[in-house]
């Protein structure tokens, strides 16, 4: 009984993996000639999770009928809500990618089920509740990522970005695990619930508290929060770009989600322990993350320290530690992923007449008299991503302020609203170049439609358009904080 | 009695094959010595009673370890000529070590059958009467099934890996060659006649 009803609350999961292992055999079977229609099976098994799942957001599910494998694995509308963003940013992973790939030849039947398996282990980290689960969810999603961002195999940058990931990663999969086994050793238990009892139950001690130091510094190097960014740059340059656009969107989702769940779940009690190691990480990256941006060329880069600049206000959104604040920090993330994607996308259409990726920031010297809508469609992500009023960037920023404001941390939100307008800069470069230098007219390549319709939606999403949606976020955002066990 | 005798030698060398296995400047010698310092924290599992992981303690790594000293010989590119040279030089370690492992191994199971330590009551609910192994199937089947089946996801996906890194596609042993194409060719795509002019070159 017990199995059975576990197994309906994995659900989503096990659809994911089955798929995913028989995809693998039609892969060795069928070789590289059934690529494209096993990336199409795979974006359906990712929309029957998908459908699977949003029913559970909309209805709310917390409590104990979420808990599935004795404790192990809870699948709440928190959970849910990040799992509906990873999906969506897995598709559209799935969606960019074959274009690129068989240009330069390497469309492989692999990368299709590895994305897959990546969202699978990103599935397990987000509705972990024991270290246990989310040690194995996260390696999962690790050392699929490893392999996808070397999967340009002769191109040097991209093994060696395969390399970086893989060596620093493993680092810090190392500090994870010993912060998970101190905060073992000093609590007595692996699960969420009873480190949350052990943490409710007096004064943190020394070892529980380096614990959840080191717990939090190996979380932080899975977000590329600052100051454990280091290898976002290369990675993301070196990486294919369709593999680039996945990483910058689905596992930030699924690592933010896990932070503050250890954080808020776990050690919510103790709020005065992280909250000062939290608020450091969001400043230090939104200051990192608009200084690194600046002199950059290229455009991949300029992103890589974007996603750094907006971990930083995901990061505001944790440090309120209040239902508020979570809720915050997942309509941000929401937004977050779709401008991501559309940026990637955008970016995946900038190609000359051979067909060669361009990316950097000469390339798109005045794509406003050459490619006008590409150039607007970059205009609206842009500004959005600067957070530039009628956008919908602005409105994420707005709501994330708010919480810290509402939280007491007055002096927070001040110095990220500050900081934030040094991001402006480069994103404004952005929309310099590309309107107001002279033409470069290098950006040939012939249109690509799911490139363009991806990037559409997006568009659409962040104009002043997506405010339409903004009472049904917020609602789905503030039921899934509420359905995360706290204490007290 | 025996078995204090037995677990104070045990953690001893374990903690003096370890520091061997970092100072000594020969790696053959470290792996040796790690060797060593694996068998006797199998030792140690033995007396309180943990004899499953004894068993993989042996198995994985003195196995891996074995694996490893391969690869070291591999890498390093040790001169195997002035290897055998040595051979006899090192030739008392290994009998020593030889010699201390086959000791251990029969104070070890004496130990083991004058009962194991007491460290404590195990929390947890314990299956009375039942052996190690069961237990840990017990635990890894039915409450861990979870964890265990994705762990076994894990490691498909680092074999995924390896294979789509390093497999390239066999070419024909041929090379190239196209018979298809071959045949199709016609003797006027592939000549050209030219009449060159008398001191001049011709004109391709």
């Amino acid at each position: 009984m017990e199995l059975s009803n576990s197994l309906g609350l994995v659900l989503p999961e096990l659809i994911l993996s089955l798929s995913g292992l028989v995809m693998l055999l039609f892969a060795a079977w069928g070789g590289d000639r059934l690529s494209s229609a096993i990336s199409i099976a795979c974006c359906v098994a990712l929309g029957a999770a998908f459908a699977l799942v949003a029913p559970s957001v909309c209805a709310g599910a917390s409590g104990p009928d979420t808990i599935a494998f004795f404790g192990q694995f809870r699948a709440d509308a928190y959970a849910g809500m990040a799992k509906l963003m990873i999906y969506a940013a897995s598709g559209a992973a799935l969606i960019v990618a074959p274009r690129y790939f068989e240009r330069l030849g390497e469309m492989r039947a692999e990368y299709p089920v590895l994305v897959l398996f990546a969202a699978l282990g990103m599935s397990i980290m987000v509705s972990a509740s024991d270290l246990l689960t989310l040690y194995i969810g996260l390696e999962l999603n690790s050392l699929s990522a490893y392999v996808l961002a070397s999967f340009l195999r002769t191109n040097e940058k991209s093994a060696e970005a395969g390399l970086k990931y893989f060596v620093l990663g493993a680092l810090a999969s190392g500090i994870l695990l010993f912060g998970m086994s101190l905060t073992y050793g000093f609590t007595g238990g692996t699960s969420f619930a009873a480190i949350q009892a052990a943490a409710a139950a007096g004064e943190m001690s020394t070892g529980m508290l380096f614990g959840l130091i080191f717990v939090l510094a190996g979380l932080a190097f899975k977000i590329s929060a600052v100051p454990f960014h280091m290898w976002t740059p290369d990675v993301y340059e070196g990486a294919p770009t369709p593999v680039t656009a996945f990483f910058a969107s689905a596992p930030k989702v699924a690592a933010v989600v896990l932070l503050g769940r250890v954080a808020v779940e776990a050690f919510g009690t103790q709020a005065d322990a992280w909250r000062q190691v939290v608020i450091f990480a969001a400043l230090a990256s939104i200051v990192v993350g608009a200084l690194g941006a600046i002199g950059q060329q290229n455009l991949k880069r300029l992103l890589a320290y974007s996603s750094i600049n907006n971990v930083g206000f995901l990061l505001i959104g944790l440090a309120a530690a209040t239902q508020a604040g979570l809720a915050a920090m997942l309509v941000y993330l929401a937004i977050y992923v779709v401008m991501t994607i559309g940026s990637f996308a955008a970016l995946l259409l900038l190609r000359d007449a051979e067909g060669n990726q361009l990316e950097t920031f000469a390339d798109i010297a005045g794509l406003s008299t050459t490619r006008p809508a590409l150039a607007w469609c970059l205009l609206l992500i842009m500004f959005s991503l600067a957070g530039i009023p009628p956008l919908m960037g602005f409105w994420g920023k707005l709501v994330v302020f708010w919480a810290a404001v509402e939280a007491n941390l007055l002096a927070l939100a001040v110095l990220g609203m500050a900081a934030s307008v040094i991001g402006a800069f480069y994103y404004l470069k952005f929309v310099k170049v590309m309107f107001f230098d002279e033409a470069a007219d290098r950006v040939k390549g012939e249109a690509d439609t799911a490139n363009w319709a991806l990037l559409a939606i997006c568009a659409v999403l962040i104009s002043p358009i997506g405010y339409l949606l903004t009472g049904w976020l917020v609602s789905i955002a503030n039921t899934a904080a509420g359905s995360l066990p706290l204490a007290g | 009695m025996l078995h204090i005798i037995a677990f104070y030698l045990f953690a001893a060398l374990v903690i003096a094959s370890g520091a061997m296995t970092i100072m000594s400047r020969n790696p053959v010698h470290s792996v040796l010595w790690l060797i060593l310092a694996f068998f006797n924290a199998a030792g140690l599992m033995v007396l309180i009673g943990a004899e499953f992981i004894a068993m993989l303690l042996v198995i994985v790594y003195v196995g891996a370890v074995a694996v490893l000293f391969l690869f070291v010989v591999m890498m390093l590119n040790i001169d195997f000529a002035e290897l055998r040279a040595g051979f006899m030089k090192n030739a008392p370690l290994g009998v020593v070590i030889a010699l201390v492992l086959v000791c251990e191994l029969v104070l070890g199971l004496g130990a083991y059958r004058a009962g194991i330590i007491e460290l404590g009551t195990p929390s947890g609910e314990v299956l009375l009467g039942e052996t190690n192994i069961a237990q840990i199937g017990e635990l890894l089947y039915g409450r861990y099934l979870f964890l265990f089946e994705s762990a076994g996801i894990i490691l498909l996906v680092a074999m995924i890996g390896a294979i789509v890194l390093t497999h390239r596609e066999q070419r024909s042993p041929r090379g190239h060659q196209n018979i298809a194409k071959q045949n199709a060719r016609r003797p006027e795509e592939a000549t050209e006649l030219k009449q060159p002019g008398i001191g001049q070159g011709v004109e391709l």
